[in-house]
Order: structure tokens, then sequence, then C-alpha cells
């Protein structure tokens, strides 16, 4: 202890510390500021990014979520709207067959009675002619039946004797 | 590969001229190994301390015995008589007597002492090796003053350059500072941060790297062949130890001083205090100046311990001078060299570390009132 203290360089200890401060004074100034700084601002810089990476990939990950809710609908929307289709598809091919049904019954119905018609026309008619022609066979038979005064006589005396016997 | 085995080459190299120089100046000059003993005894104690001369070995002419210095002179600078000024050549080694301005002094034992022109020292009887000659302050750039100075240059163009190299390269840094970045983001994450707290800690960093790299830089110097041992100084590092109490206790804050003063808080009424109170505070405030002294004497005592065992070892082979201790002594050497690298860094980082504690303590603000409830529960 007697040689530590009688070592003591009390002119080494003036100017270590003398030393010492301006050393950091100097390292304060010129190196630790600029370098802590820069060191701070790259972590800044690197969270930054790492936290608008995280930030995109949050982003992303809810724009693949809206793509595939949008495109749940659109799948939805198509089958409803493909469901729609097919039952107005069989809806107008119901009515269509309905209509053509009801359509083809009225032509139906229109023909039998024009047909109807028609028949009683022409039956109308027949029988007409047939009244004429019989009416011109029976004058064209009178005619030549009573053509004679003794067949008028004798055409008389068998009406007679018929009404006669009646 | 190659490149691996020629590092390792060189540094076996660069440990082998660190030990010849060193052991170089370690001159045989007695047959007995008594004599030998001794000489490298004063030589250990003579490299241990400061010296007014850059030497960086010694050789003695075999003919005329006359030991030639190998180094450069440094300024002397005393307060004396008004300031003395002059190159330590006048000593020559402490061979001669060195005037100035009427006023001649001597170099004995790394000391300077104020005598007559003749040179006389009186000496105590008591005390053989202390002269009683008047100690004028000695302010003279000394060896240990020089390294301080090369290692601060050393340390501004370093940190400079990797201050500059962010802005260059994008926040990226370049060559030497790749390998400086990392120990000052540990030095700022894992010393400051995690005992200032990080509200704090900005404002201690800049000690805390600078101290830290000027011990680490020191010691190292101090493992290389210039035979320096500035850490090993107890000026240094006393000097070192003061900056670092009064930073602490100029930047405590209130609770530090109620740590201190009051440290049981409301936690007992005031008659249990003061009995308590009679022993702890006197404690509190020992515990003050204990924590820097500690501080002082720990990298003193490693550094000068790892001197010590160092060159003894060296010395061992002039002790041997056989073909056995010789390379035995080297290996040992080898190994401790090895070692006192890893003690270099760790000194380096214990003192940045304790440092960083007490500026802990000093900044603490949070509420210490459960804290210390719980203390007087388990009293």
């Amino acid at each position: 202890m007697d040689k530590l203290i009688n070592d003591f360089s009390f002119g080494l200890f003036i100017w270590q510390i003398i030393l010492f401060l301006l050393l950091l004074f100097l390292l304060r100034k010129f190196a630790w500021r600029p370098i802590l700084k820069a060191v701070e601002d790259r972590e800044t810089g690197i969270k930054d990014a790492l936290d608008a990476a995280e930030k995109a990939k949050l982003e992303m990950a809810n724009l693949q979520a809206d793509n595939e809710k949008l495109l749940q609908e659109a799948r939805a929307e198509r089958e409803v709207m493909l469901k729609e289709a097919r039952e107005m598809k069989a809806k107008m091919i119901a009515d269509a067959k309905e209509e053509a049904q009801a359509e083809a019954n009225k032509t139906i119905a229109n023909a039998q009675t024009a047909i109807e018609g028609e028949k009683k026309a022409a039956i109308a008619e027949l029988k007409e002619t047939v009244a004429n022609l019989s009416v011109e066979i029976a004058e064209k038979v009178v005619k030549s039946e009573l053509s004679s005064k003794e067949k008028q006589l004798e055409l008389v005396d068998s009406m007679l004797k018929d009404a006669n016997l009646n | 590969m190659r490149k691996n085995t020629l590092v390792r080459l060189l540094s076996v190299f660069i440990f082998a001229v660190s030990f010849s120089a060193t052991a170089a100046a370690i001159k045989d000059e007695g047959d007995s190994p008594k004599d030998t003993k001794a000489e490298i005894k004063e030589y250990i104690a003579h490299h241990l301390q400061d010296s007014h001369d850059f030497n960086i070995t010694a050789s003695t002419d075999e003919e005329t015995g006359k030991i030639h210095h190998y180094g450069f002179p440094l300024p002397v600078i005393l307060v004396d008589d008004g300031i003395q000024v002059f190159m330590s050549s006048k000593f020559h080694h402490g061979e001669t007597v060195a005037e100035s301005n009427g006023n001649y002094y001597k170099l004995y034992h790394s000391k300077i002492y104020k005598t007559d022109a003749a040179g006389t020292l009186n000496y105590d009887p008591e005390h053989p090796e202390h002269p009683t000659n008047v100690r004028p302050l000695d302010l003279s750039i000394t060896k240990s003053v020089v390294m301080m100075l090369v290692t601060g240059l050393l340390l501004i163009w370093l940190f400079r350059s990797l201050a500059k190299s962010y802005g260059k390269n994008g926040s990226i840094p370049k060559g030497i500072g790749r390998f400086f970045e990392p120990i000052v983001l540990y030095i700022r994450d894992d010393i400051a941060k995690a005992n200032i707290g990080e509200q704090k800690y900005r404002r201690y960093m800049p000690f805390l790297l600078t101290v830290f790299f000027f011990i680490w830089f020191l010691n190292m110097f101090g493992l290389t062949p210039l035979g320096v041992n500035v850490t090993g100084n107890i000026a240094v590092t006393a000097g070192l130890a003061i900056i670092v109490f009064l930073l602490t206790n100029f930047t405590g804050t209130k609770d530090y001083w109620k740590h201190i003063f009051d440290p049981l808080g409301d936690g007992m009424p005031w008659f249990g205090k003061a009995i308590i109170y009679i022993i702890l505070i006197p404690i509190e405030i020992l515990g003050l100046f204990i924590k820097p002294f500690a501080l002082m004497i720990r990298l003193y005592a490693n550094m000068t311990a790892g001197h010590v065992v160092l060159m003894s070892l060296i010395g061992l082979i002039f002790i041997f001078k056989s073909w056995v201790g010789g390379p035995l002594s080297f290996g040992l050497s080898f190994a401790i060299s090895l070692i006192e690298l890893f003690v270099a860094l760790l000194q380096a980082y214990i003192f940045t570390m304790l440092a960083a504690l007490y500026f802990g303590f000093a900044s603490e603000t949070h509420d210490h009132a459960e804290e210390h409830d719980g203390e007087v529960a388990h009293l």
C-alpha cells in the first residue's frame, strides 16, 4: 500500500483525466452520436419495413378473402341464375305446350264445327238435289206414263182401286 | 485453409517477437542465478511503472558494459519554479543530472527528484528505496500519456470512419466497422439498456462506449512488444473511477439519494428507522465510495497481475538457461498470453458493465415503496 501510494503519479492522473474527457467529448461529437443515430435510423427503418410487409401481407390476405367471397357470391348467383333459367325454360315449355294444346283443341273444334256445317249443307243440298231429281224424274215418268188417254184412265182406275182398297 | 495457416503462423511469429523483444531487454550480467532473479524482479517492477522515455528495448555492449537504449525520448514538464520543459534525453536514463533554468533534476526509479548540481539523493534511513528529496509536480508526457494519446487518436480515427461509412454506404458499415458495430450494439443493448433502462440509457452511452474501447485498446497495447502498462497504472484507473463516481452522483435522481438516506421509506415508523439508520446510512455512504474504488483496484490489479505473471514466465528462461526451461517457459507464457488477450476484453467489459450498473442505480426513478415493504417483511 505504501508503495502504491508512493508510486501514484499525480501527473499521469491529471493527463489521464484531461485526455479521457477530451476523447469522450470528441468521440461523442464525431463518432458515437452519428453512429448511434445511424444505427437507430436503420433499426427503425427495418422495423417500419417489417411492419409494412406485415401490413401488406394482411391486406393481401384480406384481398384474397374478398376475392374468395366475391367468387363465392358469383358462383351462388350463377347457380341461382341457372336455376331460374331452368325453371323458366320448363315453364315456357309447359306454357307453350298448353297453348299449343289449346290452339289445337280450338282448331279441332272449329274444324269439327265447319265439318258439321258443311255436312249439313251438303246433306241439305243433296236433299234438294235428290228432290229436284225426283221431281224431274217423276215429271218425266208422269209425262211418259200419261202420254196416252188410256194410260191416264188406267192410272185413275188403279188409283181408285187403291183408294177403294184403303 | 491456407490463409488460416498463414494467420496462425503470423500470430505465433508476433508472439515470438514480442517475447524476444522483452527478453532481450533482460540482460543477464551476473553469472549467479540470484543476480538474475533480482534483476528480473527489478525489470518487472520497472516495466510496471510509467516511464519518461519511450524505450522499446535495450542491450549491453559486451566489451564496454555500456547499456544501449533503443527508443526515443519524451518531453518532461515539471511545475517547479515556473514550468520546466525539456526532453527526457537529458537524464540519460537516470545516469546523469538534468539541468533546466538553473534547477537540477535526477531520474531515480522512474520518478524525478530535485537535486543539487551533483545529483545527490538523500535517503531516508528507514526506507532506503525512497529518497527524501523534493519531488516537483511532474506533468511530463510519459510513455503512458503517449499511449493514451495514440489510443485516443486511433479510437477517433476508427469510429469516425465507422460513423462516416454509414452515410456513404446506406446505413451499412464498411471494413473494420463491421467488426466494431456489433460491439457498439452489444454495449448499447446488453450493457446500457439492460442496466440503465430504455428511457435513460442514451445520456450514458458516449461514456460507456468510450470507456470500454479506451480500456480494451490500452489493455491490448499492454500485450504488444511496446511494453506499455497503462491500464495497470493506478493513476489511470483512479482517473477512470473518479469520472464514474462523479457521473454517478451528479446524474443521481431524487430516488437515488432517497435510497441512500432513507432506504426504508414509509415501511417503518420513524423511531424504528432511527435505530437502523445509525448503521445503515453510514454503510450506504461508504458504498458510494467503495463502488468506484473497487472499479479502480479491479482493473489495476488484474492488468498488473497479468503483466507480472507474463514477465515472470518470460524471466524463467533466463533463470533456467536450459533446453527444457526455455520451451517450457515459452509454452507457458504463450498460454498466459492467450488468457491475457481474453482478460483484456473481459476487464474492459467488467468496468463498463459495472459503471452501467452504477449509472442504473443513479438514474432509477421507479417507485420503491412496494419493494421495500417486501424487504421489511423479510427482515
